[in-house]
């Protein structure tokens, strides 16, 4: 009877170490899944971000090339520049990522550059000596080059975020992703018709 | 923050989106306005070109696009084909939208510093263009492809040739494998030893890979990807 009891006993303990055992090891594969993820969003983050920076190191050839061109309405190249400032004073770092106020922030920065870059190449219109100028086209080419890079970068981070988003929300992953404190990172989201990069024609 | 992801996601979708094709051949023409023997002659280039640079350069030419962007339906095409290799993402894709009057230069992240936008923009007005103007395709697309070719054809060389120009890749090699077959005469013993040597000597020749199609076989991607680099044009 003794024996029994003791059978028993050590059975019980017996399935409470499998099952804690089966816990961590869905706990581990759980964690090392979200860093995985994590890092992937980090990554294709630090693409967007070098597309915004390659942006910004553009402005001054840019600015300074139409400058050039003496007549050329002031207004609007002060607000290509204070817009590239304002960008540049902005801290960017993946901490951003998790926190939604920053994030409105920065791409609220991005796109007022956008807009003050849009304007800029519109007055361009007005002046036929400056567009036909080789080195002001080259600017240009690497201008919407870089747009279109920014594009493609965003499309491919909203892509990354998504899964991410998505596996911290399923079960089980969203208990693990709980503990260890995954929380959901943000996407960006265009004014309809933003996504497409400014088009200028020559 | 998802609805207005899957607002920006639907208007993308509004554009009547053309058809994105797998492509069979190096130059793909599906408005009819080659011949026969141009598209031979230039199918046969590009695929010299590949063969000799593992650089993937494609042509593809459409009717309309329906007011789709071409820079979207360019880098769609450029993707889903996966032109140039995996390993250097090689590729580069010449896209025309005949009757919509607008072309692109497509260029893979590996081929970016050979063939950087503003290079890319200038071949598309001051090299492709002025023979589109006088609506001479084929004059334009020689043109352009010969430009795009002496821009990237030093950037990246087929694997085979490189243990012909290279020497002291397989001089290293050799000794490598003569102490590898030495230590393997120490450790394992006379025969044994000496044949893992032998097996190691035969591998020498068969040091390649990357390239994707071969013999008469068309056109196919090896796995190449684009960031949105290259430029846009029209005429």
């Amino acid at each position: 009877m003794k024996n029994k009891g003791l059978i028993i006993t050590l059975s019980i303990i017996g399935v409470i170490v499998l099952f804690v055992i089966i816990l961590v090891v869905w706990g581990v594969g759980s964690y090392n899944n979200l860093v995985t993820l994590n890092e992937s969003v980090d990554q294709s983050w630090s693409q967007v971000e070098n597309q915004y920076q390659r942006r910004a190191d553009l402005i001054p050839n840019l600015v300074n090339t139409v400058k050039g061109y003496a007549e050329f309405e002031r207004g609007v190249l002060t607000d290509v520049t204070e817009a590239r400032s304002r960008v540049s004073q902005f801290n960017v770092t993946p901490e951003v990522l998790n926190d939604p106020q920053a994030f409105q922030r920065f791409q609220q920065l991005q796109g007022e550059l956008s807009n003050a870059l849009s304007r800029l190449l519109v007055t361009v219109e007005n002046y036929p000596t400056l567009k036909a100028n080789e080195n002001f086209l080259q600017l240009q080419a690497q201008l919407e080059g870089t747009e279109n890079r920014i594009s493609v970068e965003r499309r491919n981070f909203n892509q990354t975020v998504q899964t991410y988003n998505t596996t911290i929300k399923r079960f089980p992953n969203s208990i693990f992703a709980g503990i260890f404190g995954f929380g959901e990172k943000q996407y960006f989201k265009s004014a309809p018709g933003s996504e497409t990069p400014p088009k200028v024609e020559f | 923050m998802k609805f207005f992801f899957f607002i920006s996601v639907l208007t993308s979708f509004l554009f009547a989106q053309p058809e994105v094709p797998t492509l069979k051949q190096w130059v793909n023409d599906y408005t009819n306005t080659l011949n026969g023997n141009q598209l031979e002659t230039l199918n046969y280039r590009l695929k010299a070109f590949e063969d000799s640079t593992t650089n993937q350069l494609v042509m593809l030419m459409i009717a309309t696009l329906n007011d789709y962007p071409v820079e979207y339906y360019s880098h769609e095409v450029a993707q889903k084909n996966k032109i140039g290799t995996e390993e250097n993402d090689n590729g580069a894709l010449l896209f025309i939208a005949k009757n919509d009057k607008k072309l692109r230069i497509e260029v893979g992240y590996g081929l970016e510093g050979a063939l950087p936008d503003a290079l890319a923009s200038s071949i598309i007005r001051n090299v492709i263009v002025p023979h589109f103007k006088k609506n001479d395709f084929y004059a334009g697309i020689t043109a352009g492809i010969d430009a795009i070719i002496s821009a990237i054809a030093g950037e990246y060389k087929a694997d085979r040739d490189v243990s012909e120009d290279d020497e002291e890749t397989p001089f290293i090699s050799i000794i490598i494998m003569i102490i590898f077959g030495i230590l393997m005469f120490i450790f394992r013993g006379g025969g044994r030893g000496r044949r893992g040597g032998l097996i190691y000597f035969g591998g020498l020749g068969g040091g390649r890979g990357g390239f994707s199609s071969g013999g008469f076989g068309g056109f196919s991607g090896g796995g190449g990807s684009f960031g949105g680099g290259g430029a846009s044009g029209s005429w």
